[in-house]
C-alpha cells in the first residue's frame, strides 16, 4: 500500500468509512486469532536512564529516584506476578549500559525462567551478540520501539545518549532476529510526529523484517503520549477515532500480527479495541520500579500513568464476557540456542 | 456397506475427524465440540497447555478416551520440534506428536525439510509421528523412510477455509503413500472435507472453521457427518465423472458419418 492510499484511509473520517474498516478488521481478527488474547505482566526492573527523551517519565534530566532491584527484589516481584496467574512477562529497564548490563538482564532472564514461559525484554538495544547470550538466558522476545521514523522529529526529542542515533536504533529489530529471537515487537508513540507518516514507515520496516526474516512472529505496539507526572508532551493528539482506524488497518496489513494495547488506555477503549484487533495485552500492570511489592504507592515514579487499573482476575472475567479466551500460557521454555 | 476402521500405528478408530483446538472461544465449546463430533483424535499445541490452572488448563476439557497428539506448534526447525516433543512427552502428554515446524509468520507454510528431519529423530525415539506438510510426493516418501505413522498434507493455507486448493497434489500422495493420508488445513467446511474423503484421503482434521463458528458444537458434527458421507462416497466407487455436452465438432465422427447413402 502506498503513502497516499494509508494517507487517504487515515484522514477518511467519515463515520461509515471508519466503521467499515473497522467490521472486515474484526471479521479477519477473529478468522486469525479466534478470541485469544495473550496476556502479559510487565515488569521495571530499573529506571536509570542514559538518555534524553523528551516525552519519558525516566529520562535522565528528571530528578527522580532512581532505583535498580536488586535480584531478591525482582524476584519477589516476579513471585507477585505469577501468583497473579500470569506466564508471560516483559521485562523493562530504563536505557542504560553502565546500570543494566547484559550481566545483569541475563541473571535477570534466568531468574525470570523459574517462573515464566514467555520472557520478554524492553531495554537498551544491544549487539547481536548480547542478544545471543540472552537468547540462550530464556530471553524469548525483544520489544523496541523506534518512536517516530521521522529523522527530524526524531533528532528533537532525542537529545542526548545512545538512542539519539536513529540508525542503530532502526537496527536492532534485525540484530535480535539474527541472534535468533522468536518474537520481535516494534512501535511509534503515537503524538510525536504525525501519525500518518509514522504509520506508513513502520509497515515499511515491518515488511523488510518479514523478508529478511520471515520465521519471526512480530507484534506492534501504538502507544499513545500521556501525561507523566513531569511532562512536556505531544506535538499532535491522535484521537480515538484516528487510533481506531489505526489498529483496524494494521490487522487488514498483517493479518497474522500481533497488536498489543497498553494500559495507557481508559478500559471501554481497550474493551472495544480488542473487537478490532487487539491480540495482546498487559494485565495487573504497574509501570513504576518496584511497584508491585516494594514501593508504597505513593512512593512511585512510574514511567507513564497506567488508565486500567483493574486486576489481572478483573480483565479475564472482563474477556471471558466478551467471548474471548485470555490466553496465560503461549510458549514453553525450550532450551535456546545451542 | 461397513467400513474398516482408520488405523495408525495400529490404533483402531471409528472417528476419521480430528479436532484441532486453537481458537475457540471458550473452552466448554471445545468440549461440546468433541462430545457432538465424536472425534477420537484431537490436537493440542503444547504451548497453550497450562498444567499448573486446572481451570485454564486445556487438558481437562478433553474427554479421557480421547487420543491426544501433541502439536508442535511454534518449531521453527527440526531441533526446536524434537525438543518441543520430548517436553510434551515429559509432561505426560503421550508419545503422539503432530510434527509441526513453521519458519514463516505470513503464509505459516510448513517447512517440509526440517519436518523430515525431525519425524527421523522422533520415531528412532519410539514417538508416533504425524506430520505436518505441504504436498509433496517426494518429502512425503521420506516420511515413510523416516518411520512416519501417517502423513497430513495441507489443503489449502492454514486458517484460511478456503477448502481443497491442493487436491491434484495430495491425490498424488493417496495413490503413491502407503501411509494414511490426512487432509490437514484450511477445510472450511463439511463440503470441501467429504470431498477430501471422496478422492480417498483417509481422514480429516478441521480446526479454525469449528473454533470460530457461530455453534462450534454443531459444525463439528456437520464435519464429522460430512466425513462419513464423503468416505463412503469413496468406498461406493464413485462413478467417473464424463461431461454430458457434446463436443462441437467430434473428433471421431468421421468414423461413422462417410457411410455412403444409398
Amino acid at each position: 500500500m502506498t503513502f497516499q492510499q494509508i494517507k487517504n484511509i487515515l484522514n477518511d473520517n467519515t463515520p461509515q468509512s471508519v466503521e467499515d474498516l473497522a467490521q472486515e478488521a474484526a471479521k479477519l481478527s477473529r478468522r486469525q486469532f479466534g478470541g485469544a488474547i495473550s496476556l502479559y505482566g510487565p515488569l521495571y526492573l530499573s529506571n536509570f536512564c542514559s538518555s534524553h527523551c523528551t516525552y519519558c517519565g525516566f529520562n535522565s534530566h528528571h530528578k527522580i529516584e532512581r532505583i535498580k532491584l536488586a535480584p531478591h527484589q525482582y524476584r519477589n516481584e516476579m513471585q507477585f506476578i505469577h501468583a497473579q496467574g500470569l506466564r508471560n512477562i516483559l521485562m523493562l529497564t530504563g536505557e542504560s549500559y553502565k546500570h543494566t548490563p547484559v550481566s545483569y538482564l541475563k541473571e535477570a532472564a534466568l531468574i525470570a525462567s523459574e517462573y515464566f514461559q514467555g520472557i520478554a525484554l524492553e531495554a537498551h538495544p544491544m549487539e547481536t551478540f548480547e542478544y545471543k547470550e540472552l537468547f540462550t538466558a530464556g530471553v524469548d522476545g525483544i520489544a523496541v520501539y523506534q518512536e517516530t521514523y521521522d529523522r527530524a522529529r526524531y533528532a528533537q526529542v532525542h537529545l542526548s545518549g545512545r538512542k539519539k542515533d536513529y540508525d542503530f536504533r532502526y537496527a536492532t529489530a534485525y540484530r535480535a532476529a539474527e541472534a535468533g529471537m522468536r518474537h520481535i515487537s516494534l512501535g511509534i508513540l503515537l503524538g510525536l510526529s504525525d501519525p500518518v507518516y509514522d504509520t506508513f514507515a513502520l509497515y515499511q520496516h515491518l515488511r523488510e523484517l518479514e523478508k529478511s526474516f520471515p520465521g519471526v512472529e512480530y507484534s506492534v505496539s501504538f502507544p499513545r503520549l500521556r501525561t507523566v507526572k513531569t511532562a512536556s508532551l505531544a506535538s499532535c493528539d491522535v484521537n480515538d477515532v484516528q487510533f481506531v482506524k489505526i489498529i483496524a488497518l494494521t490487522r487488514l496489513l498483517f493479518p497474522r500480527m500481533g497488536i498489543n494495547l497498553s494500559t495507557r488506555e481508559e478500559p471501554k477503549l481497550r474493551d472495544h479495541l480488542l473487537e478490532i484487533g487487539i491480540t495482546r495485552m498487559s494485565a495487573g500492570s504497574n509501570t513504576s520500579v518496584g511497584g508491585y511489592t516494594l514501593l508504597e504507592k505513593k512512593a512511585q515514579d512510574p514511567q507513564f500513568d497506567t488508565k486500567d487499573g483493574r486486576s489481572v482476575d478483573e480483565i479475564v472475567k472482563s474477556l471471558k464476557s466478551r467471548n474471548f479466551d485470555p490466553v496465560f500460557t503461549d510458549w514453553r521454555h525450550i532450551e535456546n540456542g545451542l | 456397506m461397513t467400513d474398516t476402521p482408520l488405523v495408525i500405528a495400529g490404533k483402531s478408530f471409528s472417528s476419521r475427524f480430528l479436532l484441532g483446538t486453537g481458537k475457540f472461544k471458550n473452552k466448554k465449546d471445545l468440549t461440546d465440540s468433541i462430545v457432538s463430533s465424536k472425534s477420537e483424535i484431537v490436537t493440542v499445541a503444547l504451548r497453550r497447555i497450562d498444567l499448573e490452572r486446572h481451570e485454564e488448563n486445556i487438558l481437562e476439557y478433553i474427554p479421557a478416551h480421547v487420543t491426544l497428539l501433541t502439536n508442535t506448534s511454534g518449531a521453527r526447525n527440526a531441533r526446536e520440534a524434537v525438543r518441543i516433543a520430548r517436553l510434551a512427552k515429559a509432561s505426560g502428554c503421550g508419545n503422539w506428536v503432530k510434527i509441526e515446524v513453521i519458519n514463516d509468520s505470513k503464509y505459516l507454510l510448513p517447512d517440509n525439510q526440517e519436518t523430515i528431519k525431525a519425524a527421523e529423530i522422533l520415531s528412532a525415539e519410539g514417538f508416533v509421528v504425524l506430520p505436518y506438510i505441504s504436498p509433496d510426493l517426494y518429502a512425503a516418501r521420506a516420511l515413510v523412510k523416516a518411520g512416519a505413522a501417517a502423513v497430513m498434507p495441507l489443503g489449502s493455507f492454514i486458517g484460511s477455509n478456503q477448502g481443497l486448493k491442493t487436491k491434484e497434489f495430495i491425490r498424488v500422495l493417496i495413490n503413491e503413500i502407503d501411509l494414511p493420508i490426512i487432509v490437514d488445513a484450511g477445510i472450511g467446511t463439511p463440503s470441501q472435507a467429504a470431498q477430501a474423503m471422496e478422492i480417498g484421503a483417509e481422514a480429516v482434521l478441521a480446526n479454525t472453521a469449528v473454533a470460530t463458528a457461530q455453534n462450534p458444537a454443531v459444525l463439528a458434527r456437520a464435519f464429522a457427518l460430512a466425513i462419513e458421507a464423503g468416505r463412503l462416497g469413496f468406498l461406493s466407487g464413485l462413478p467417473l465423472q464424463l461431461s454430458l455436452s457434446q463436443a462441437s465438432s467430434p473428433l471421431t465422427g468421421f468414423l461413422y458419418n462417410d457411410i455412403p447413402a444409398n
